[in-house]
C-alpha cells in the first residue's frame, strides 16, 4: 500500500516538472531565439522585495541591470527605478501545447527584461531557453525510451516464444550490444550518420540512434518473462482451445510483460535525456539556435565562459529535480514489483 | 580450465563480431574524410580519385573488410586519414591515457565502496544507513555531465586543481617524481568525477548483495560462536557476497569507460575519448572503428577478469566445468 503512495506520489511530482516543460511558451517569460545583442552574459537578477532605501514592498522586484563604469562584462544593478515582477502578462507570440497561437505570459515585467538565469553570448534569456530545451531533451528521452522498448518487445517476445535459432541469433545480438560500453556504441552509431543536417533531422536521427543502442537489456528481461509466461496453465490451455500465436502473444503473454517494461522505461527515459544532452554537448546532437539542454551547457566547454560567466552552470542544477523523479519512480516501481512478486510466492506456498 | 577457455573464446567471438557490425555501419555512413577534399577547389579530382584508390575506398566492402583485417594482422588497424599515420600507434598513446584515468578511477571507486557498503549494510535501517542511501540518491541525481563540469568550475574557481590537461607546462624538464607528481594532480579532478558518478551504483549492491548474507544460518551460526564481528564481516560475509558482486565488477569498467569519454572531452584529457570525437567530425572511420574496438577490448578485458576472480572466488565453478 505504502509502494503505492509513493509511487502516486512521484507520478505527480513529475507530472508537474513535465507540464511546466510542456508550458514552456507559457512559463518561460521570452522567446528562445530571441537575442539582445546588447546585454550578453547578463549575471542572474535577483527578485527582491526591500528596495535600496529600505522600503518593503509586497509585490517582488528586479533592478535592471546596467554596465558598471569602465568594464565591458560586469554588470551591476540599476536601483533608481524598480521593475514589479507582474503576472499573466502579455509578451512574446508562442504557441501553446504546438498549436494554439497564444501571447499570455506567467510572468515578466514592463520595459525590462527579467532573466532569473541570466543570458548567454547572445543576451538570450537561459531561462526560457532552459524551458523550451526541456521540451527537446525530455521528448527526445521519452521517445527514444520507447522506441527501445517497442524494440526490446518486439525481439524479446520473437525470441522467447518462438525460441530455437531465433532465440539464439537474437541473443547473440544482444550480447554484442551489451558488450560495448554504450557511450561508444551511441558515438558509433552517431559517426555513421550524417552530421550537418538541420534542427529537426537531428532531432530524429538521436532518437533513433538512442533508441536503437538499448533494445538488448529490455529484450532480454521481457523474453525471460515470455519464457516463464508461456509455460503457464492459463496459457496451455488456451492454446489448447486451439487459440493462434498471434492470439496468445497479444492477449496473454504481452500483458505479462508489462510491470518489467514500465520499470524499464522509469530507468531508461533518464538515461536517454541525459545521452541526448551528452551528444548536444559535444555538438553531435541538436543544433544551435534550438535550444536543448545538452547545448545549453556546451559554451561551458570555453574556459572563458567557465571563468567569467558561472551562472551558464546553473541549467545543470536544475535539471536535477526532473531526474530525481524518474529515480524516485523507478525504485517504487521496483519494490512495487518486489512486493507483488512476494505476495505470489506466498501465495503459492499457501497453495 | 574449460571454463577459461571458453571465456576467452566468447571474448574473441565477440570482438570479431563488432569490428564486422563497425565495418557494415561504416558502409552506410555517408561521405568519407575525403569528401572534404574534393570539395577543395585546389586538389584536382584525379588527386581526389588516387587517394580512394590509394586507401582502398573505391573497393566492394567485404575486399576492404579483408584489407583491414590484413592490416590488424600488421599490427596497423587500418589508417588515419587526418593524422596520416596508422592507426594502431595513435590509439596507442590515448588509450594508455584513459586506461591510467579508468584503472585508478575503477580500484578507488571500489576500494571506497566495499567498506562503505559493508559498513552500511551492517547498520541496516538505522540513521547512518538512510543518510548514506540519501547520500548515493543524491549522487545518482546529477548527472555526470553536470558533476564533470561542476569540478571544473569549482576547479577554476579555487584555483587548486588544474583546470584540464594531463601536464603542466614545462612538463619535459621536471624530474621523474616531480613529473609524477604533476601526473597525479592533474589526476584529481577527472578521477573525482569519474568515482563519484560510479560510487552510488557500487555501494547500493555492495549493501544489497552483504545485507542479503547476513541473515543466513552459517553467518548466525558464526555470531554465535562468538567469532569478532570485523572478521564476521569481511571474512565470512564478504565472500559469501561477492558473487554478484564480481559480475559487478565487470560491468562497472563498462560504466567507468563510457563515463571517462565524457570527462576526458570535459577536463581535455588526452585519452580515447577526444580522438574519438575529434575522428568522428572529421569522419576519420578508421580510427573510429579502432577507438571502439579498443573500448571493446578493455571491457572484455574487464569481463575476463572478473571471470577469473569469480573461478577463484567462488568453488562451484570448479565442480561445475569438472562435471560437464
Amino acid at each position: 500500500m505504502r509502494t503505492r503512495r509513493t509511487f502516486a506520489k512521484w507520478l505527480v511530482v513529475l507530472g508537474a516538472l513535465h507540464g511546466i516543460v510542456v508550458c514552456a511558451g507559457f512559463f518561460a517569460p521570452y522567446d528562445p531565439v530571441e537575442q539582445d545583442r546588447k546585454s550578453p552574459y547578463l549575471p542572474p537578477m535577483r527578485l527582491h522585495l526591500m528596495d535600496a532605501h529600505g522600503h518593503l514592498h509586497a509585490r517582488p522586484f528586479a533592478y535592471s541591470l546596467r554596465l558598471r563604469e569602465a568594464s565591458f562584462d560586469q554588470y551591476e544593478e540599476d536601483t533608481t527605478e524598480l521593475h514589479p515582477v507582474k503576472f499573466f502578462l502579455s509578451g512574446a507570440r508562442y504557441r501553446m501545447l504546438g498549436f494554439l497561437p497564444c501571447r499570455t505570459h506567467f510572468f515578466g515585467a514592463e520595459n525590462t527584461r527579467i532573466c532569473l538565469l541570466g543570458t548567454d553570448a547572445y543576451g538570450r534569456d537561459q531561462f526560457s531557453r532552459f524551458l523550451f530545451g526541456g521540451q527537446v531533451s525530455l521528448l527526445a528521452g521519452l521517445l527514444g525510451a520507447g522506441l527501445t522498448l517497442f524494440l526490446g518487445l518486439c525481439l524479446g517476445a520473437v525470441a522467447g516464444y518462438y525460441g530455437g535459432w531465433r532465440d539464439s541469433v537474437l541473443m547473440r545480438f544482444a550480447e554484442l550490444f551489451l558488450a560495448l560500453p554504450w557511450l561508444y556504441l551511441l558515438f558509433a552509431l552517431r559517426a555513421f550518420l550524417p552530421l550537418a543536417v538541420g534542427p529537426l533531422e537531428a532531432f530524429f536521427l538521436i532518437i533513433a540512434v538512442i533508441g536503437a543502442v538499448g533494445w538488448a537489456r529490455p529484450a532480454r528481461l521481457v523474453r525471460g518473462v515470455v519464457l516463464s509466461a508461456k509455460e503457464r496453465d492459463f496459457v496451455r490451455a488456451a492454446r489448447g482451445f486451439g487459440a493462434s500465436n498471434g492470439y496468445l502473444l497479444r492477449r496473454h503473454i504481452l500483458p505479462e510483460t508489462s510491470s518489467v517494461l514500465l520499470t524499464q522505461a522509469a530507468i531508461l527515459i533518464p538515461q536517454y535525456v541525459l545521452a541526448e544532452m551528452t551528444l548536444s554537448f559535444l555538438g553531435l546532437g541538436v543544433p544551435e539556435p534550438v535550444p536543448s539542454w545538452g547545448n545549453l551547457l556546451s559554451s561551458l566547454q570555453q574556459y572563458s565562459v567557465l571563468v567569467s560567466y558561472w551562472w551558464m552552470y546553473l541549467p545543470a542544477l536544475i535539471m536535477v529535480p526532473f531526474f530525481l523523479g524518474y529515480l524516485g519512480l523507478a525504485s517504487s516501481l521496483q519494490e512495487r514489483g518486489e512486493a507483488y512478486k512476494m505476495e505470489k510466492s506466498s501465495l503459492g506456498s499457501l497453495i | 580450465m574449460r571454463y577459461l577457455l571458453r571465456r576467452i573464446g566468447h571474448a574473441f567471438f565477440l570482438l570479431a563480431g563488432v569490428s564486422l557490425l563497425a565495418f557494415l555501419f561504416t558502409a552506410l555512413a555517408p561521405g568519407t574524410y575525403l569528401d572534404e577534399m574534393r570539395l577543395n577547389p585546389q586538389i584536382a579530382p584525379e588527386t581526389v580519385a588516387a587517394l580512394r584508390a590509394q586507401y582502398g575506398l573505391d573497393k566492394p566492402l567485404p575486399v576492404r573488410y579483408a584489407s583491414w583485417l590484413n592490416s590488424v594482422i600488421h599490427g596497423e588497424m587500418g589508417f588515419s586519414f587526418a593524422y596520416n599515420s596508422p592507426v594502431v600507434p595513435l590509439l596507442l598513446a590515448r588509450a594508455r591515457n584513459t586506461l591510467l584515468l579508468t584503472i585508478t578511477a575503477t580500484l578507488l571507486a571500489w576500494a571506497i565502496a566495499l567498506p562503505l557498503g559493508v559498513w552500511s549494510a551492517e547498520r541496516l535501517g538505522q540513521l547512518p544507513d538512510r543518510l548514506l542511501s540519501w547520500g548515493t540518491a543524491a549522487l545518482l541525481v546529477i548527472p555526470d555531465l553536470a558533476l564533470a563540469l561542476g569540478l571544473l568550475l569549482f576547479a577554476v574557481k579555487s584555483g587548486w586543481f588544474p583546470s584540464g590537461g594531463m601536464a603542466s607546462l614545462g612538463f619535459e624538464t621536471l624530474s621523474p617524481l616531480q613529473k609524477l607528481r604533476d601526473l597525479a594532480w592533474h589526476m584529481v579532478l577527472p578521477v573525482t568525477a569519474l568515482v563519484l558518478s560510479s560510487l552510488p551504483l557500487l555501494v547500493r549492491h555492495v549493501r544489497a548483495a552483504v545485507a542479503d548474507v547476513l541473515n543466513a544460518p552459517f553467518l548466525l551460526a558464526a555470531v554465535g560462536h562468538g567469532i569478532q564481528r570485523r572478521t564476521l564481516l569481511y571474512r565470512y560475509a564478504l565472500p559469501a557476497a561477492a558473487n554478484p558482486l564480481i559480475s559487478l565488477f565487470g560491468f562497472s569498467i563498462g560504466v567507468l569507460l563510457s563515463g571517462s569519454l565524457l570527462v576526458e572531452v570535459v577536463m581535455s584529457w588526452p585519452g580515447l575519448g577526444p580522438l574519438l570525437l575529434e575522428a568522428i567530425l572529421a569522419r576519420d572511420l578508421y580510427v573510429v572503428v579502432g577507438g571502439i574496438l579498443f573500448s571493446t577490448l578493455f571491457l572484455v578485458g574487464g569481463n575476463l577478469l572478473a571471470d577469473l576472480l569469480l573461478y577463484w572466488a567462488d568453488p562451484r565453478i570448479h565442480t561445475e566445468s569438472s562435471a560437464r
